[in-house]
């Protein structure tokens, strides 16, 4: 069953078409990687499905709701959550924090009750955390968590990140070049994580990576894509044996 | 004959904001901050030239004080940078606004210790002169304000946007990184547009204490000379000529056809309005962030 | 270092780390209520002085230094809860319902004032309340009926349940009213703090792109910072007319609006400690430099006349000083000291470093 569908997806910056007439599904429980060069469209994808931008032409379909009506904040309402190719943390807050702003879409209370913190707040607090201390521990981000973002580490931001994402309790994880700057050794615990998420949780992923090696040891389906149109969809053996694709990371053969 | 009247001092005064808003806007294109003490850079600046040529004080000849306190505008402008604007290289904007606001307390309150809190007027060449065209008498203050603030900003509009350096600076402020790998001496270049906004200064100085008596409070005319530099378009210096001429013009016109008090009400009404209708044409050097 | 060991999520959710912690508070607390018993009459007023701008602090502080959204208009709230509060008293509305209300109100009026602002970033945000609160001068003077206008409004004290409370009569139960609101605004923000909302305040001010992503609509939120923020700045406003007696279009002042975010920036942005630290050095600046002159005086034998500026000159000074060397401000500044106690003599210079000022930078970078 298709969990997110693209459909002839068009979107223009001025005379620049970044995607072009793009369509794709994301089946549920798959990991799904798009691969490219630089300038491919492949983040804009998910600035896309983060509604930062309104597509040109065509339709994105998530769960069965059209997203092209939800407003950007209201994405993450329905299962989407996502993390940013050059780390979007809240650098000024702890990571235990960080975490806890992912589970603001479940919040129940309102204005007053926090104020003056309410036993609902309190009983919704206790809830937060339950949640939260069982993705740092799945995670590893035991040392971590009551340090301020602004002090840890680039391999742990990332890991920051995605925590933060698992945090809003999402169906469609969106991870930005997750491998990206990170240590050989680090690449292979993304890995198994990534492997986890999807087994352990179900939750299906969409990224975006540049590691081939990454990308063909973890995803189920691979899009390659050139100047933001389809170029090859298929097993990660298939995309990185077609000729289209070889042409597009190597140039021509003459 | 009186609107008419009206109008030219209006537009004085207006050239003396539209020079002050000249050297947010320099500063502005060329670092991204925004010199709040522009104003009292200003007052400064007349101070400078008023305790160089004033009989009661050094009594040096007008024309030859007037290169010196440009000089020493410019030194200031550049050691303000190296010394304390350079610290701040990548930190917020609002930062550099806050610094810079309180720097505008410290050189009042500087300005004060040394030549006192009296209003003081520059002895100059021009003094009571006057100029007549048909039945207008205008003061040559006034005259001299004018035209050196229409080749001021002139020559500087022909510097960013035809001479390399000037073009370069542009880039510094768009993105100091790319600027840097791009071989342009971004720091260099900012504490030259700092002695640049130094000096600009000093001449809306000089010009203001001509017309008129200064005290260390006039620098405050540099908020109303920031509401200008916004209502004419930010980052644009024919723009902040035409925003200071507006408010310029604005202000004793709505004293005389609304009410007295409305001269002080009217730049900042005017203000409100353009940030709040016509925010594009004032955003246009603000870019969506990339993610 | 006293190092707690959690066991249950409680631990975490109270705002206070052990009993130790909250004890020193308690004390602290019990200490500044006994201040009449150990403060003679001009100082006890120095103290109330202090704990008003204290909460004009907490309530900039909320849209500041939490939500990072520039105001360099707080005074014009100030100057609107203050004539909300009399001309409500005036109205035969009974103080404990007219200040309450009084702080809503200002609440209301911010949100007002927001709405066209929501989209302005940085520097522009702060250009505009500064412009506002220019205009709110003329707009009281304007508004003469119920402001008195240019000759301002005299108020004596205020009834609470038939009892007169006032700054110059009862000093004492003066100080006692304000130290309650303060205490309660105080338990509101850490309240808040440590609910989502708080937590989506500290979202929009580090990241606007993924608080987006997380669910957190951003012009909601500014809203709801700035109500919050314009009440609390409301209800400091009320107290500030009730201390001061006496008040008209002058005020509160553009100057006042200046003085606000810079206290915060000295205290520290984004913390409560901060807007108390800076509410200190405002409040106490005035006496010491006084002091201080009396004493240069006698040792010099130099004049001993009030300096115009003075004041403003050397708080400019403080304020440039902190944000060249301490951008966190003082309580970054304390926190550091403490740390060097608690790890002696294991502490690091760079422990530190990575830590800038809060204020998010508007370059690309």
């Amino acid at each position: 069953m298709s969990l997110l569908e693209f459909e002839n997806v068009t979107l223009k910056f001025g005379g620049l078409t970044a995607v072009d007439d793009l369509s794709f599904e994301v089946l549920e429980g798959e990991v799904f990687a798009l691969v490219g060069p630089n300038g491919a469209g492949k983040s804009t994808v998910f600035n896309l499905i983060s509604r930062f931008y309104d597509p040109y032409a065509g339709s994105i379909r998530f769960d069965g709701h059209d997203l092209l009506r939800v407003k950007p904040s209201g994405v993450a309402a329905y299962g989407v959550a996502r993390t940013f190719q050059n780390i979007e943390l809240f650098e000024h807050a702890t990571v235990l924090q960080n975490l806890l702003v992912g589970r603001h879409q479940h919040r129940k209370t309102n204005l007053l009750s926090e104020l003056l913190f309410l036993p609902s707040a309190r009983q919704q607090e206790i809830e937060n955390r339950e949640k939260v201390e069982e993705i740092i521990d799945f995670l590893d981000l035991q040392a971590y968590r009551d340090k301020m973002i602004a002090g840890l580490p680039y391999g742990v931001r990332k890991v920051v990140e995605v925590a933060r994402a698992l945090a809003t309790d999402p169906k469609l994880l969106l991870l930005d070049e997750p491998a990206s700057g990170l240590s050989v050794e680090e690449t292979s615990d993304m890995r198994w994580w990534i492997d986890d998420i999807r087994r352990q949780m179900g939750i299906t992923v969409l990224m975006v990576e540049h590691d081939m090696g990454l990308v063909s040891g973890v995803s189920d389906r691979v899009l390659a894509m050139a100047d933001g149109a389809k170029l090859a969809l298929g097993s990660p053996a298939q995309v990185q044996s077609h000729p289209a694709v070889i042409e597009a990371y190597l140039g021509k053969a003459s | 004959m009186d609107n008419a009247q009206l109008l030219i001092s209006g537009l004085a005064n207006g050239c003396v904001y539209g020079l002050i808003a000249l050297g947010f806007v320099l500063i502005y294109k060329a670092t991204e901050a925004v010199n709040f003490a522009q104003g009292d850079f200003m007052m400064l600046g007349a101070f400078v030239t008023i305790g160089l040529t004033n009989t009661q004080y050094m009594g040096l000849p007008f024309w030859l004080a007037l290169p010196i306190s440009l000089g020493i505008m410019g030194a200031l402008g550049y050691l303000l940078d190296r010394l304390i604007i350079r610290r701040l290289f990548g930190e917020s904007q609002t930062a550099v606004v806050i610094l810079t606001i309180a720097l505008g307390f410290v050189i009042r309150f500087v300005a004060g210790l040394i030549w006192g809190h009296e209003p003081q007027t520059l002895q100059n060449p021009l003094a009571g002169k006057e100029a007549r065209f048909g039945g207008l008498v205008l003061g040559m203050e006034d005259v001299a304000v004018i035209v050196v603030t229409i080749l001021l900003t002139g020559a500087l509009y022909v510097f960013f946007s035809r001479t390399k350096l000037g073009l370069a600076m542009q880039g510094a402020s768009q993105n100091q990184l790319a600027a840097y790998y791009m071989g342009i001496p971004v720091k260099r270049v900012q504490g030259f547009i700092w002695a640049l906004a130094g000096v600009v200064a000093g001449i809306a100085g000089i010009l203001f204490a001509a017309k008129g008596a200064v005290d260390p409070t006039t620098g405050l005319l540099g908020i109303k000379a920031f509401a200008a530099a916004v209502i004419g378009g930010f980052g644009s210096l024919p723009g902040a000529l035409a925003g200071g001429l507006i408010v310029g013009v604005i202000e004793p016109f709505s004293s005389r056809y609304i009410a007295a008090g409305y001269s002080q009400v009217a730049p900042y009404a005017l203000l409100l309005a353009v940030l709040i209708f016509r925010p594009n044409g004032l955003f246009s050097q603000v870019r969506v962030k990339k993610v | 270092m006293r190092i707690v060991f959690k066991t249950n999520y409680m631990q975490d959710i109270r705002p206070w780390k052990d009993r130790y912690q909250l004890s020193l508070y308690l004390i602290l607390l019990a200490v500044v209520a006994a201040a009449p018993w150990w403060l003679d009459a001009f100082y006890l007023g120095e103290l109330t002085n202090v704990l008003i701008w204290a909460i004009a602090g907490l309530g900039l502080m909320i849209l500041t230094g939490h939500t990072g959204q520039v105001s360099l208009g707080h005074a014009a709230f100030l100057a609107f809860g203050c004539y909300a509060n009399i001309a409500l008293i005036e109205a035969g509305v009974p103080f404990l319902i007219a200040f309450p209300l009084a702080g809503i109100l200002t609440g209301i009026a911010g949100v007002t004032v927001a709405i066209p602002a929501l989209w302005l970033h940085g520097i522009y945000l702060a250009i505009f309340t500064m412009a506002l609160s220019i205009l709110m001068d003329d707009i009281i003077v304007l508004s003469e009926p119920i402001t008195g206008g240019v000759a301002g409004k005299y108020v004596g004290g205020v009834e609470i349940f038939g009892h007169l409370v006032d700054r110059w009569g009862t000093p004492d139960q003066f100080f006692w009213l304000v130290l309650i609101v303060t205490v309660l605004v105080t338990l509101g923000y850490i309240n808040l703090l440590r609910a989502p909302l708080g937590r989506s305040f500290i979202a929009v001010r580090d990241s606007e792109v993924s608080a987006q992503a997380m669910g957190i609509d951003i012009a909601r939120t500014k809203m709801i910072s700035f109500a919050l923020s314009c009440a609390v700045t409301g209800w400091a406003g009320a107290l500030m007319g009730l201390f001061a007696g006496a008040f008209n279009n002058e005020t509160f002042s553009v100057l006042i609006s200046i003085q606000l975010l810079m206290m915060i920036v000295i205290g520290g942005l984004g913390s409560i400690h901060g807007a108390f630290l800076g509410a200190i050095v405002i409040g106490f600046l005035p006496q010491f430099l006084s002091i201080s002159k009396e004493y240069a005086g006698a040792l010099f034998g130099g004049n001993t006349v009030a300096i115009p500026g003075l004041e403003f000159g050397i708080f400019g000074m403080i304020l440039i000083a902190f944000i060249l060397f301490e951008p966190m401000g003082l309580y970054g500044r304390w926190l550091k000291i403490r740390t060097w106690f608690e790890l002696f003599p294991f502490y690091r210079k760079d422990m530190f470093k990575r830590q800038k000022s809060y204020l998010r930078t508007e370059r690309l970078r």
